[in-house]
């Protein structure tokens, strides 16, 4: 894009009827239109480039703003809330002076093109974007949706995802500790790879994205900007895939760790002495999102030499180097005293750092190439003003008919041999067999600090060694529940995370989503989206859990196929001291087992409807939010007081998958007796939600139900940890070693 | 008296503090070296750390040898200084040369985690004294290039001297040579190996298991009682 004579301001405004490639970049007509009215003028193609990346969907919410207002208007009242949404991530407060912060980010479109380096560079992002709020990284999750298991597209994609997040989160030194792997032939060709993190810090170390203090110093750190992820943002994860465009792999990022790595120590020192004013990480839509947000969010202007950042490729036109997306960089802003310092802290740690502007007095962000002014715009133009739609929406015709066609009609087992074989058949399915070959590709132990980590409930970090506090994190999110109602499917989303959190004896605080729908474009799709954010808010207010912050990601669908509506949702949580955690696997023989919560006929888009009869259709599981909260007080009373010695949550498979989880990780059987009222087959296969299953010591059995009944929760003694099988009393049973076959060996079949 | 034990942080180190942690809970006094300073601060004895120095671009350890700090570990460890190198650390120990054989990426080609299942062969070792010989240990292992070889005639003397100091059972992880997961020098004061001690110390956290701590008690009581 580069041409002679350099694109000045003054030269757009002498040359108001050139005509400049908006349309590739992805803008449309309007919205060149409004930027033309921002400016009083053309924009210089350093201005076009900057509006087109900032304006897109990925950094704007053009499409989602509308909806995403609710969860700042009905958000609860939280004590816990340090830093709310709209900066780089939500920060809450745990206690003892700790603060945490955590988000969940989407990396699904690059991840499809290009599997290693895409979700490589998804775990770079979130993880920047943690060191920007002040805090230590200290854990990682990766929520995960593939196509069919046995898609051979499957075994292209997944593996470089895998090896991907274990590469890059590895080398970064942070243990992975959770997240879940789905598979569903809806994300064939848009398969999801959210990422989250979490990181520590103390309450007085929170920085913010902001440019404040006149004079104050611009710099740039970390990696030189290349030629790689321009237009990422706008052209990658704002569009749809289409067949008959040419490939969009340069358009993906190519991570390293090792700098990344260099970056967290030399970021981390620099804040422990003090040295930053305001902070921003370089991700989507690269130098262009860093200035314009970092001067916005400030009380001043800003200037910034473009010709003094580092490159790898000289050859760079400065509409480039404002759109590049090369990663490990990002942008401090540094009282002039302390900037020799600064760049002392860089030159210890190798890294590459230059003052590339300062703060000024006035209120515009200029930026200056070879002499000449290639931008002089308002930031807020830029990082807020985007547009915002109200896309029109309808609930699908379909709908209704999706809901009639209800599982609760499907044939189901009539013997004691049909339910033994749905039952194999339902643990080694991809969905609910072990995951552990793609988990072992992950570090869970680096840091020293991990208290529990996947398959158990939630993933739990210590914080603090001498008191014991800690964090706990589940996300999840089921698409089929969604998909039959999208309301009540992100409720479930964030009640089963609620849920997790709880069964591992941490309380639940605060709430991190990341969205994930086909294309707004589509009126049926932006109902699921406005649907579930409703949900989502309503559930949110009424459990107590602020949104702290979170991402959208649109236009999962590829030509008309859209994926199921998909609204991942992280739950945070603290228990006082980690010692008194929770875990899934059964640890005692003759310990007694308890089902909490009530059991329903409710098998809408259950793992059963589909292991079994490949079925989506019906209702999804009720959601009763005050029954989560009962639930979650009972399983964290009884965690603190000692009277659970395991517990898991129900959710996707029922109370068989969760018993087979506990025993096949404990090493330990189960008898269970079905009882009164309930058939063996809902009893095993229903996913009713608000439940779980714990394991009591004899000794504490009076107390336990003291408190369950006191409390109003209802609670039924179902059978006793025992024996080296799990034995349906009266129905069947199937030993360890055939469960464990089946469960473990499904995934290596498929992918090693 | 303690004993002060150096931990090593080169650029792209990670496991450097959770081994600092190791060596005080063991009741030693941990000492944090600079990849860039010769100096080795009076410690008496040196760890090199796990992770990905230098991302493990070009080869593991095959940069971090070259660090100044490695000048002098090489030197001291020569005439005696205890060192052990984990994981990264026991890669860059073969890259200088103060352990024969060199890690190879796994044979299955992905990075493992694991619990992992060891015996210990050697506890003439200045740090596995604390050990019983022939002691079946459990501590987590990480890696993506973990594959212990040596040709042939190495790897027969190295079984007939009695330095081979740990090896893998039931499960080989990584394709290393004769189930080999960790070695020593003739001296018996430099020690490396794939596993990862420093995360089998504290019941609560890893794998809940502290069959790790031995190392560090070991060195400890081999310092102070000398």
């Amino acid at each position: 894009m580069s041409r002679t004579p350099l694109d000045t301001v003054e030269h757009a405004a002498a040359t108001p009827d050139v005509e400049l490639p908006w349309a590739e970049l992805g803008l449309k007509k309007d919205e060149y239109e409004r930027v033309v009215e921002i400016l009083g003028r053309r924009p210089t193609g350093a201005e076009l480039a900057m509006y087109s990346v900032m304006w897109s969907e990925h950094c704007s919410y053009k499409s989602s703003k509308v909806h995403l207002r609710q969860f700042g208007e009905k958000a609860p009242q939280s004590d816990a809330l340090l830093v709310g949404i709209g900066e780089n991530a939500g920060v809450v407060d745990v206690g003892q002076g700790y603060a945490v912060t955590f988000k969940v980010e989407s990396h699904n479109h690059p991840s499809y093109v290009e599997p290693y380096q895409g979700a490589a560079t998804g775990v770079g992002g979130i993880v920047r974007d943690i060191i920007a709020m002040g805090a230590r990284p200290v854990a990682v999750v990766d929520p995960l949706r593939f196509g069919a298991a046995d898609h051979p597209d499957t075994k292209r994609v997944l593996p470089g995802v895998v090896a991907g997040i274990g590469g890059y989160g590895n080398c970064l030194g942070l243990p992975n500790i959770g997240g879940e792997v789905v598979f569903d032939a809806c994300y064939q060709g848009n398969p999801l790879v959210n990422a989250g993190a979490i990181g520590v810090m103390r309450h007085e170390d929170i920085h913010l994205a902001k440019a404040s203090g006149t004079g104050n110093k611009v710099i740039l750190y970390g990696a030189r900007t290349g030629g790689d992820g321009i237009g990422g943002a706008s052209i990658l994860a704002s569009e749809t895939f289409d067949d008959a465009k040419p490939s969009k792999r340069p358009a993906v990022q190519v991570g390293d760790p090792f700098q990344e790595k260099l970056l967290i120590e030399c970021t981390l020192e620099a804040f422990a002495e003090k040295l930053v004013v305001g902070i921003q990480d370089l991700g989507a839509a690269g130098l262009s999102c860093a200035t314009s947000e970092l001067a916005s969010n400030g009380s001043g202007g800003m200037r910034v030499t473009l010709d003094d950042v580092p490159l790898r490729d000289s050859t760079l036109s400065p509409e480039e180097i404002l759109m590049s997306e090369s990663q490990e960089r990002m942008c401090a802003v540094v009282e002039p005293e302390k900037v020799d310092r600064f760049l002392e802290i860089c030159d210890k740690w190798d890294v590459i750092a230059t003052v590339i502007g300062e703060v000024t007095d006035g209120d515009r962000l200029e930026i200056f190439w070879h002499g000449g002014k290639i931008v002089d715009v308002d930031p807020r133009t830029v990082a807020h003003d985007g547009p915002v739609y109200e896309r029109p929406y309808a609930r699908p015709e379909w709908q209704d008919a999706l809901q009639a066609d209800d599982a609760g009609k499907l044939p189901r087992p009539a013997t004691g041999d049909e339910l033994k074989d749905q039952v194999l058949r339902l643990v080694s399915s991809p969905n609910q067999a072990s995951k552990s070959w793609i988990t072992s590709q992950y570090d869970h132990f680096v840091q020293g600090n991990t208290v529990l980590a996947q398959p158990e409930d939630s993933g739990m970090i210590r914080i603090d060694e001498e008191s014991g506090l800690g964090v706990a994190i589940a996300t999840d999110g089921n698409g089929r529940y969604a998909k039959l109602d999208p309301y009540t499917g992100a409720q479930l989303a964030l009640a089963e995370a609620y849920r997790n959190v709880a069964t591992t004896g941490a309380k639940p605080l605060a709430v991190s989503d990341c969205l994930n729908f086909g294309s707004p474009e589509d009126p049926a799709v932006m109902w699921q989206f406005a649907e579930a954010i409703r949900g989502l808010a309503d559930a949110c207010q009424q459990l107590g859990t602020p949104v702290t912050g979170g991402n959208v990601s649109l236009y999962n669908q590829t030509g008309e196929a859209a994926i199921h509506p998909t609204p991942v949702v992280a739950v945070l949580g603290v228990i006082d001291d980690v010692a008194r955690r929770t875990p899934v696997a059964f640890q005692e023989e003759g310990q007694l087992l308890y089902l909490l919560g009530d059991t329903l006929e409710e098998f809408g888009g259950s793992a059963w409807s589909q292991v079994v009869h490949d079925h989506l259709g019906g209702l999804p599981p009720k959601v009763d939010l005050e029954r989560e909260r009962l639930l979650a007080e009972i399983l964290i009373s009884a965690s603190r007081d000692g009277m659970i010695d395991s517990a898991h949550d129900l959710s996707d498979g029922g109370l068989v998958q969760a018993v087979v989880e506990s025993a096949l990780l404990g090493g330990k059987g189960a008898r269970l007796v079905v009882p009164d009222g309930l058939d063996a087959f809902t009893f095993l296969f229903s996913e009713s939600a608000g439940r779980a299953v714990v394991a009591v010591p004899r000794s504490e059995e009076l107390r336990f139900n003291d408190m369950c009944g006191a409390r109003g929760l209802p609670v039924t003694r179902i059978g006793v940890v025992d024996g080296d099988a799990v034995d349906v009393q009266g129905e069947f049973a199937l030993s360890l070693d055939e469960l464990r076959t089946a469960h473990e060996g499904t995934i290596p079949a498929l992918l090693a | 008296m303690t004993a002060r034990i150096g931990v090593v942080t080169f650029p792209g180190s990670l496991d450097d503090r959770d081994t600092q942690r190791a060596i005080r809970l063991a009741g030693a006094e941990p000492v944090a070296l600079w990849h860039k300073d010769k100096d080795l601060k009076q410690v008496d004895a040196v760890v090199l750390p796990g992770g990905f120095s230098y991302g493990d671009y070009l080869r593991a350890g095959a940069i971090s040898r070259f660090s100044p700090v490695m000048g002098t570990v090489i030197e001291q460890a020569k005439s005696g200084m205890p060192v052990l190198g984990i994981c990264n650390g026991f890669q860059v120990l073969t890259e200088a040369h103060l352990l024969p054989g060199a890690m190879l990426g796994n044979n299955h080609l992905h990075f493992i985690c694991r619990d992992q299942k060891l015996r210990v062969e050697n506890t003439d070792t200045a740090w596995t004294a604390d050990y019983t010989a022939g002691q079946e240990i459990h501590v987590p292992l990480k890696n993506m290039d973990g594959r212990y070889v040596a040709d042939e005639h190495t790897l027969d003397m190295l079984e007939a001297e009695g330095r081979v100091v740990f090896r893998y059972l039931d499960f080989n992880p990584n394709g290393s040579l004769r189930d080999i997961a960790g070695i020593t020098n003739e001296a018996g004061n430099v020690v490396g190996l794939m596993p990862h001690p420093e995360h089998a110390v504290e019941p609560l956290v890893g794998t809940g298991r502290t069959d790790g701590l031995p190392f560090f008690t070991s060195i400890l009581k081999k310092l102070v009682n000398a």
